[in-house]
């Protein structure tokens, strides 16, 4: 499903991926490790098409297309959906507000009839339970006032919603106790199917205690590292980055 | 992918929907003002004789003034002497139904979207519409009197209720108030006049269309609405005019009254010509608004939606006068290519127990300025007087400005007030966002833009609402499928 060659991208001029080689198929579930500033995050951005993540060389097929073409809102409408780190706030604009529209615009580049309000509240409502969002969510603004684990319900939420086919999702653990943490997880783990891929972005190895991955890739100076199964990531809880910490001079890289 | 300035082009692109020119004939006074001119226009309407010497003493204060030059606006001098004070249609024959009126008239308003015809029963909107300096036609006023609601054209409630416009006119924006007030005091062509009897809820939306049409003309209108005990009014007014590429000058005046417990909600959206996107041509504003809550519990709420004109200059205000009464300004003003706003409110606290509300979003896009002006005084003996303020900006591109001069005076201890300011950018980080969901940059600010204006969209008439929310997608051309 997504086939990325050889990536090299950079912000405001410094080179921050360096050639990264990676393959995700339906179904399956990735997770990207690596110490901060790795260029975990750059990646995402990069698949997800922000301005100002300049990609130099290298390409990224999505089903056999040329993903880097494609503006960000096509690839969100092909069904490339990435959860934010950071989730931004837009006051006055209603949350239900917000997810129809992005909604109706994906149904619509698919061909699919819009949903009128009553259809959009009867398709969100099991969701917003699986979340452990109350009504109260929807008419307040986009993120507006949430707390950070709210705010990361809500992108899985969302996730759920948009029924992405691939999903990255950013450092979706970062500030989640760990009540929040079991009910993002199991948000996540509800949206595993055959047709799916996730990319799990994470520093920490415990949302992969919830979240099993099939694959775990470890990033390191824009280049990944090293890959493995499950077990790459339980061996690195135990050892740390140290190993994987880009040596100040050039040194040759280990792996992939 | 959509960079900033792409956006920015798309907004410098906006285009004028209501510029075209009707080719009706105008019958105009030379150019220039002088005290001939004065009682030109006084004997045209049959005006007794207080009116003209008011509109005289007027004239002779004006020439003792001087232009203010206090707003945060720029502009060139404006030539008083090469204005047209005085145009009005020629009528073919004397207008007795809807249906005698010009029909060049019929269609310009027709493009406008408004229905001076029946639908107008089934919408229960009644219009006065202003041309220029004539009210055309005055639709339901039969309706309205049978409630005891008089509803005309000012130039007609000077012929047939001069006792209530010599009593009011004036009362709350005295002649010699300022100099564009001044100016219209001696000028004033024609306007809107309502009167709510004692105890009456006014049954429908009344609503105004002005229109400013022959080239060169200042349009100088004066609205007086005045709710007697008990009453209630919501009053609409909207306004749109040609594409010149001189300015025009418009000075207005509106004046309300609030006796007690009674109501006056006036609601205004100004589409006036903004000018072409390098600030050739549009609108000189200068209007001067002001309510007075003079009895006990009454209420006057202002709510505006400015995206027009090349030049706004305009503080609807509230004296709150009468115990217990409430203030409220609502506002949206959009600046967008050269435009320039210096808008807000004056909230003057006089009576106990007192309240006002001032909401204010400036929106800034091109090279626009939005400044916002607004100042709350509490005069000693106003017990338990209270203001909530919030003004909040919102910048989209890097070339406007938002600027904000709160003025707060407080002289009694008692009074509580709140005052809460923003600043925000539209962000990149807002727009990739809303892409990453879908959604396209221009329909995501459109988004933006409408949640930040919600709080004084709430207010609007339901229709005006829509209108307004359009108003501002076509003024900041993001056109799009979200809405």
């Amino acid at each position: 499903m997504l086939e990325i060659k050889n990536l090299h991208a950079s912000v405001g001029g410094k080179e921050i991926l360096k050639g990264i080689d990676l393959k995700v198929n339906a179904g399956e579930v990735h997770a990207l490790m690596g110490p901060n500033g790795s260029g975990k995050t750059t990646l995402a951005y990069v698949l997800a098409g922000r301005v100002n993540y300049e990609v130099t060389e290298g390409e990224v097929l999505y089903d056999g297309k040329d993903l880097l073409a494609m503006k960000p809102e096509d690839r969100a409408r092909e069904g490339v959906f990435m959860a934010f780190q950071y989730p931004v706030e837009i006051p006055g604009v209603g949350n239900a507000y917000f997810l129809k529209a992005g909604l109706n615009a994906i149904r619509k580049h698919r061909g699919l009839p819009e949903l009128d309000a009553m259809e959009f509240l009867s398709l969100i409502q099991s969701k917003m339970n699986l979340l452990g969002l109350d009504e109260s969510y929807m008419k307040r603004g986009l993120n507006e006032g949430f707390s950070g684990g709210e705010k990361k319900r809500n992108e899985i939420f969302q996730m759920a919603v948009l029924e992405p086919r691939l999903a990255i999702l950013d450092e979706t653990d970062s500030g989640l106790d760990i009540d929040a943490l079991r009910v993002v997880a199991n948000g996540i783990n509800s949206m595993r199917s055959k047709d799916r891929a996730m990319l799990v972005v994470t520093h920490y190895q415990r949302l992969l205690q919830y979240v099993v991955p099939d694959f775990v890739h470890v990033l390191s100076g824009g280049r990944i590292a090293k890959s493995g199964g499950k077990e790459l990531a339980e061996e690195l809880e135990r050892t740390g980055y140290a190993a994987f910490e880009e040596p100040a001079t050039s040194a040759a890289p280990v792996g992939p | 992918m959509v960079s900033k300035s792409t956006l920015e082009r798309q907004m410098a692109a906006q285009e004028y929907k209501h510029g075209f020119v009707a080719d009706i004939e105008e019958e105009t006074a030379p150019r220039g003002l002088n005290e001939d001119i004065i009682r030109l226009i006084s004997r045209k309407k049959q005006e007794p004789d207080w009116l003209l010497e008011w509109r005289l003493r007027s004239y002779r204060h004006w020439l003792t003034m001087t232009e203010p030059k206090w707003a945060n606006i720029h502009y060139g001098p404006i030539n008083y002497q090469d204005i047209i004070y005085y145009a009005a249609p020629k009528p073919k024959k004397p207008v007795e139904r809807l249906e005698d009126i010009d029909p060049e008239i019929r269609a310009l308003y027709d493009k406008l979207g408004i229905p001076l015809v029946e639908q107008e029963l089934l919408a229960g909107v009644a219009v006065d519409a202003v041309l220029d300096s004539v009210s055309v036609a005055t639709t339901f006023k039969e309706r309205l009197e049978d409630l005891g609601i008089l509803f005309s054209s000012f130039s007609e409630a000077v012929q047939n209720h001069p006792d209530l416009v010599r009593k009011w006119l004036g009362s709350v924006v005295p002649y010699n108030d300022n100099f564009f007030a001044a100016l219209n005091s001696a000028v004033f062509s024609d306007g809107s006049f309502a009167y709510i009897p004692k105890g009456v809820r006014c049954p429908m939306e009344l609503s105004t269309y002005f229109r400013i049409n022959a080239q060169d003309t200042g349009q100088f209108e004066r609205t007086l609405i005045v709710a007697d005990e008990g009453a209630y009014v919501s009053y609409n007014e909207g306004c749109t005019a040609p594409v010149r590429s001189t300015h025009q000058l418009h000075a207005a005046v509106v004046e309300l009254v609030a006796l007690d417990n009674a109501e006056v909600k006036y609601s205004t959206i100004q589409n006036w010509y903004p000018g072409d996107k390098d600030g050739k041509g549009g609108i000189y504003n200068f209007v001067t608004k002001r309510g007075k809550c003079l009895g006990v519990n009454s209420k006057i709420s202002w709510t505006q939606v400015e995206t027009g004109s090349a030049i706004t200059w305009k503080y609807p205000s509230c004296i709150l006068q009468g115990d217990n009464s409430v203030g409220e300004f609502y506002s949206v003003a959009v600046v967008n290519n050269y435009q320039q706003a210096d808008t807000g409110t004056k909230m003057h606290h006089i009576g106990k127990n007192t309240r006002s509300t001032i909401v204010s979003k400036g929106i800034s896009a091109g090279h626009g300025q939005n400044t916002y002006r607004g100042m709350v005084k509490i005069l000693r003996g106003a017990t338990g007087a209270r203001n909530y303020s919030q003004c909040d900006s919102l910048l989209i591109g890097s070339k406007c400005g938002a600027h904000t001069f709160p003025d707060i005076q407080v002289m009694e201890p008692t009074a509580q007030m709140e005052h809460e300011a923003t600043t925000s950018k539209i962000g990149d980080d807002q727009l990739f966002y809303c892409q990453q969901r879908g959604i396209t940059p221009e329909d995501a600010t459109n988004m933006i833009v409408n949640g930040f204006c919600k709080k004084v969209f709430l207010n609007l008439p339901m229709e005006f609402a829509v209108e307004a929310q359009k108003l501002i997608t076509v003024s900041l051309n993001l056109e799009g499928t979200v809405g």
